[in-house]
C-alpha cells in the first residue's frame, strides 16, 4: 500500500500538467467562441487560392 | 371629375404560379404586383432581388444550398440607407480598429439578422463581396464579425455598405481596448473555472479513499497522507479561484448591500479554516472536497451569466453615428468640407436634399421639407423655409439649404440628448436580483442559527461544539442558490436571443417580469414609421399618373407614393419639384401633385369638394394630398403612418399580463390620437407633443413617484427616456443611440416580440423563484443535520452537488421564451 505515496504525487503532477495544457488553451483564445467553429466544420469550400490561410483571430494574445 | 380616366383595367385570370410564387432569396409569397411572369426567378421586395444579385455576381450561389430547408421562410432582409460615413472618421479608426503587422486593419462589428448557419456561411466569405476585406471571422457567441481589411483598398464605410446591402447591418462594438479587456476577463474567468473544477475532481478521489477509510479502517499514516494533500490542493482553489467571491463580499459589507457573495465567503473562509486547523491538529472533519466542488459550481453559474452579458456603446460614439461627421461650409464662393465640430458659430453651411444635416442652425437660403422622425418623433415632415430652426441629426429631403451654424459637435441639441442619455445610465441605481436579496436575508439567519448552535452545543458537549458550527455553515454555503439563478437566466437569454429578443443582461428579465407602466412611443414603434396611402377618393387609374409624376421625387410622400402603388408603364418628363409639390408631364397631361396650398398657388383655386375633404383627413392625423390633370383637381390621396398589424394584440397581451399601458409621442396629438382609437385598447394615458427632453422629464417624474417604469420606442427621441426607464425595449429597426439606450431590443419587426419579452420574463422569473425555493429546502435539511450534530463531510459531500442537480435540471427544462401563449 505504501507505494500511494510515491502514485498519488505522480496523478497531482499529470494533473498539474492538464492544467497547465488548459491555461494554454485559455490564454490562446480556444474557448472564445464556442459555437461557430461547429457550424463552420459543416460549410463544404472548394479550394481558394486567393485569401490567405486561416489564423486564428486572436493573435493579439501572444503579442503580449 | 373628369371621365377620360374611367378606362376599365380588365381583370386577368390569375394564374396559379403566380399564386404560388415564392420570392427566390427569402422564400416569402410573391406579392401580385411585383409577379414577373417572364423571369425565372420571382422576389417579394427590392432588398431580396439586390442580394440575390450580389450573390450570383460573387459566385456565392451556394448560399442557397446550405440553408436549413425547414428554415426557409425567415425575414426579408432589412434595407438600410445609411452611408457610415462616420466609420471613416480618424477618431473612429483610432478607437476601434488594430492594426497588424502587414498594414492591414483588423476592426469588429456586432451583426443584426445573422439567424442560421448559411449566414455565417455567407458572412466569411465577404471577402467576395468587399475585396478590401482580407479575411471575415463570425463569433457567434458574442454576434460580432471580426474583419480583417486593407485600409488602401476600401475605405471601412465601403465594407459597412457592402454587409449592409446583403441585409446585416453592422454596428460598431465598444473600442477595441475596451474589448480586449473584456475578453481577458473573460479568459481568466474560465481558468479560474478549469482550475477550480481540476482542484474539485482530485480532491474527491482523496476525500473518497478517506470516507471508506472512516467505515473500514485506514492506517493514519494514509488518512494523514490524503489529508494533507486535499489541504494542499484546496488552498489554490479556494483562494485563488474563488478570490472573486471573497471580493464580492467584502465589496458587499462595505457597500452594505445584500449580495449572494458575501455567505458564499463566509462558508468557503470558516469551512477552509475549520478543515485547516483539522488537518494539522490530526483529528476532526474537513470538508476539502465539499469546498472545492462548491467553489467550482459557483463558477460555472458565474461563467454562464458573463458570457451573456453585452455591453452598451457609449453615447459620445453615438453621436457620430447620427450626425454626419464633416460639413460643407461655404466660404464665399467655395465649398470646403470640414469637421462638423469645427464649425464656428456664425459660418454658413450648405447641405443638400437627401443629406443629413450636422449642425444646429437657421435656415439662411432656400426652402425645403426636414424629415426630423429620427430626433423628435414626428411622422411628417416640416416644412422649412429662411428663418426657421433646423437641427442635427434631422435629413433634408426636398432641396438644398444654407444653414447659419448656431451650434456644433456636443453642443447641438443631438450632442446634449447623447450627454444625458450617458449620464442617466450612469446615475442609474443597479438592479438588486431577486437572488441577492434573499442572500441579504439568508446570511443573517444562517449566522443567528450558526451562533445557537454554538452556543448550545457548548453546554451539551464543548469538543464538538465547534465541529458541528463549521459542519452548518459549510452545508449551508448557498451552491443551489447561487447558481439558480444564472442558470436559468443563461438559459432564458439563449432562448430569448432565438426568437429575436435580446437582453442585455439576466438582471432585466428579472426587472420585466414584474409589470408596472409600459410606456410606449408611437411612431416607428406602435406605428411602421413610414407613410403609406391610407385613403384614395377620385378615380384609380389616376393613381398610376400620381405615381409616375412622383417617380423620381425623394420626398417621404413621393416615396409613399412609390410604396403604395405599383409601378405602371406611362411616362413622365418635364418633372420639376417645388416646395409642396411636384408637376410633371406624364402621357401627354398636366400632372400636379402636391399640398393645398402648392396646388392653389398654381391653380389660383380649388373646388369646394376637395378643401372639405382635405380638412377631413387633416382631422384624422393624415396628410392629404391633391392631384389636378390639366389644370382640374381630380383626386386627393390621404397619407398616414399606419399601425403596425400586430400592434393592437401585443398590446392587449401585455393588458393581460398586467401592465398599465401609455403612449408618449413627439407627433401631433390629432394624430395619435387617431392611432390610439385604431388600436382600440385602453390606455392609461396617451399625450403627443411630447420633445424628447419631455419624455425624460415624465419618465423620471413617474419613476419617482414609485412607478415602475418600462419605455418602448425605436427613435433617438426615446433615447433619454429609455435610459431613465427601469427597463428601455428598442424595437426592431431602432436608430443606434436607441439600441445603445435600450437594456432589450428585439431584432424582428413587430410589436409581438415586445409582449413575448414580457411573457418569458415572468416564466423566467417564476422558474428562479422555484430554483431558489429548491436549494432553500436543501439548506434546512443540512440545518437540522447540522444542529443536532448528524451531519458528518459525507453528509455534506452528497447533499451539496444533490441540490445543484435538481436546481439545475429545473433550471434548463423550463420553457420560458418558447411561445406566446401562456
Amino acid at each position: 500500500m505504501s507505494i500511494i505515496f510515491l502514485i498519488l504525487p505522480i496523478t497531482l503532477l499529470l494533473s498539474a500538467a492538464a492544467v497547465l495544457g488548459f491555461a494554454w488553451a485559455t490564454r490562446s483564445g480556444q474557448f472564445d467562441d464556442l459555437e461557430t467553429p461547429a457550424i463552420r466544420l459543416l460549410h463544404e469550400e472548394p479550394a481558394q487560392p486567393s485569401s490567405a490561410a486561416p489564423q486564428p483571430p486572436s493573435d493579439d494574445s501572444k503579442a503580449r | 371629375m373628369s371621365a377620360a380616366f374611367e378606362i376599365g383595367v380588365s381583370a386577368q385570370p390569375a394564374a396559379r404560379a403566380q399564386r404560388e410564387a415564392q420570392c427566390a432569396h427569402c422564400a416569402l409569397p410573391v406579392p401580385f404586383a411585383r409577379f414577373e411572369p417572364a423571369q425565372a426567378a420571382q422576389f417579394c421586395c427590392d432588398g431580396c432581388r439586390t442580394v440575390f444579385a450580389i450573390l450570383h455576381d460573387a459566385g456565392l450561389q451556394d448560399y442557397y444550398a446550405q440553408r436549413d430547408p425547414s428554415d426557409r421562410a425567415q425575414a426579408a432582409p432589412q434595407r438600410s440607407s445609411r452611408k457610415f460615413e462616420e466609420l471613416d472618421d480618424p477618431e473612429f479608426r483610432k478607437s476601434h480598429c488594430q492594426s497588424r503587422s502587414d498594414g492591414s486593419l483588423r476592426s469588429e462589428f456586432f451583426v443584426e439578422g445573422v439567424h442560421c448557419s448559411a449566414c455565417v456561411w455567407l458572412l466569411e466569405r465577404l471577402p467576395r463581396v468587399a475585396p478590401a476585406v482580407l479575411q471575415a471571422r463570425y463569433d457567434s457567441t458574442r454576434s460580432v464579425l471580426q474583419l480583417a481589411w486593407d485600409p488602401a483598398a476600401a475605405p471601412l464605410s465601403e465594407i459597412a455598405r457592402a454587409l449592409a446591402s446583403l441585409g446585416y447591418i453592422p454596428h460598431p462594438t465598444h473600442s477595441t481596448t475596451l474589448a480586449a479587456e473584456q475578453r481577458r476577463g473573460d479568459r481568466s474567468l474560465l481558468l479560474r473555472l478549469g482550475i477550480a473544477g481540476a482542484a474539485a475532481g482530485n480532491v474527491m478521489l482523496m476525500a473518497l479513499a478517506l470516507y471508506s477509510g472512516e467505515y473500514a479502517g485506514m492506517a493514519a499514516e494514509y488518512a494523514a497522507l490524503f489529508r494533507w494533500g486535499s489541504f494542499a490542493i484546496a488552498t489554490p482553489a479556494v483562494f485563488w479561484a474563488g478570490s472573486l467571491f471573497f471580493r464580492g463580499g467584502l465589496a458587499a459589507l462595505r457597500t452594505r448591500t445584500p449580495h449572494m457573495d458575501l455567505p458564499v465567503s463566509v462558508g468557503l473562509l470558516v469551512g477552509y479554516l475549520g478543515s485547516a486547523v483539522n488537518t494539522v491538529r490530526g483529528q476532526g472533519d474537513v470538508y476539502f472536497d465539499s469546498l472545492c466542488t462548491l467553489v467550482f459550481l459557483l463558477l460555472v453559474g458565474r461563467y454562464l451569466q458573463r458570457t451573456h452579458q453585452r455591453r452598451s456603446a457609449k453615447a459620445s460614439d453615438l453621436q457620430s453615428a447620427l450626425a454626419p461627421t464633416t460639413a460643407r461650409l461655404v466660404e464665399g464662393d467655395t465649398l470646403r468640407e470640414v469637421p462638423a465640430n469645427a464649425v464656428g458659430v456664425g459660418s454658413i453651411v450648405e447641405v443638400r436634399a437627401g443629406e443629413r444635416i450636422a449642425v444646429d442652425g437657421v435656415v439662411s437660403d432656400g426652402s425645403s421639407a426636414i424629415d426630423g422622425s429620427l430626433l423628435t418623433g414626428e411622422s411628417l415632415p416640416v416644412e422649412v423655409t429662411v428663418g426657421d430652426r433646423v437641427h442635427a441629426g434631422t435629413t433634408n429631403v426636398a432641396a438644398a439649404l444654407r444653414v447659419r451654424v448656431e451650434s456644433a459637435g456636443s453642443d447641438t441639441r443631438l450632442g446634449r440628448l447623447m450627454q444625458s442619455v450617458e449620464a442617466t445610465q450612469r446615475e442609474r441605481a443597479p438592479i438588486v436580483r431577486l437572488a441577492d436579496r434573499v442572500a441579504g436575508y439568508f446570511v443573517l439567519i444562517i449566522l443567528g442559527i450558526a451562533a445557537i448552535t454554538l452556543l448550545l452545543w457548548w453546554h451539551l458537549d464543548k469538543s464538538h461544539a465547534l465541529d458541528h458550527t463549521v459542519a452548518l455553515l459549510v452545508v449551508t454555503c448557498p451552491c443551489a442558490l447561487g447558481m439558480a439563478t444564472p442558470l436559468s437566466v443563461s438559459a432564458a437569454l439563449r432562448a430569448a436571443a432565438r426568437r429575436g429578443i435580446l437582453f442585455k443582461g439576466g438582471e432585466f428579465i428579472e426587472e420585466l417580469a414584474r409589470p408596472g407602466l409600459m410606456v410606449f412611443d408611437k411612431t416607428g414603434t406602435l406605428t411602421e414609421g413610414r407613410l403609406a396611402l391610407v385613403a384614395w377618393s377620385g378615380p384609380e387609374t389616376l393613381k398610376a399618373y400620381a405615381r409616375a409624376a412622383e417617380a423620381t421625387s425623394g420626398h417621404p410622400i413621393a416615396r409613399a407614393f412609390q410604396r403604395s402603388i405599383s409601378d405602371s408603364a406611362l411616362a413622365c418628363s418635364e418633372f420639376r419639384e417645388y416646395p409642396g409639390g411636384v408637376r410633371a408631364l406624364v402621357a401627354g397631361r398636366d400632372v400636379l401633385v402636391g399640398s393645398q396650398a402648392f396646388i392653389r398657388s398654381i391653380l389660383g383655386s380649388l373646388p369646394v369638394w376637395s378643401v372639405t375633404r382635405a380638412h377631413a383627413h387633416a382631422d384624422l392625423g393624415q396628410t392629404p394630398v391633391l392631384v389636378a390633370v390639366d389644370g382640374e383637381v381630380c383626386a386627393i390621396a390621404a397619407f398616414a403612418d399606419t399601425v403596425r398589424a400586430d400592434a393592437a394584440a401585443s398590446l392587449k397581451q401585455l393588458a393581460e399580463l398586467g401592465f398599465q399601458l401609455e403612449v408618449l409621442s413627439g407627433d401631433d396629438p390629432r394624430v395619435v390620437d387617431s392611432v390610439v382609437r385604431e388600436l382600440g385598447v385602453p390606455l392609461s394615458n396617451a399625450k403627443g407633443g411630447a420633445s424628447p427632453e419631455a419624455k425624460l422629464a415624465m419618465v423620471s417624474e413617474l419613476k419617482a413617484a414609485g412607478q415602475r417604469v418600462f419605455m418602448v420606442g425605436d427613435g433617438v427621441n426615446d433615447a433619454a427616456a429609455m435610459a431613465a426607464a427601469n427597463v428601455g425595449i428598442a424595437v426592431h429597426g431602432g436608430a443606434e443611440a436607441c439600441l445603445s439606450a435600450a437594456d432589450v431590443f428585439t431584432t424582428r419587426p413587430g410589436l409581438e416580440t415586445v409582449a413575448l419579452a414580457a411573457l418569458g420574463a415572468k416564466r423566467t422569473l417564476r422558474v428562479i423563484r422555484v430554483g431558489i425555493a429548491l436549494s432553500l429546502a436543501y439548506n434546512v435539511i443540512g440545518v437540522a443535520l447540522a444542529v443536532t450534530g448528524k451531519l458528518d463531510p459525507l453528509w455534506a459531500a452528497i447533499l451539496m452537488p444533490i441540490s445543484s442537480i435538481t436546481v439545475v435540471t429545473a433550471a434548463l427544462r423550463a420553457r420560458t421564451f418558447r411561445s406566446v401563449e401562456p
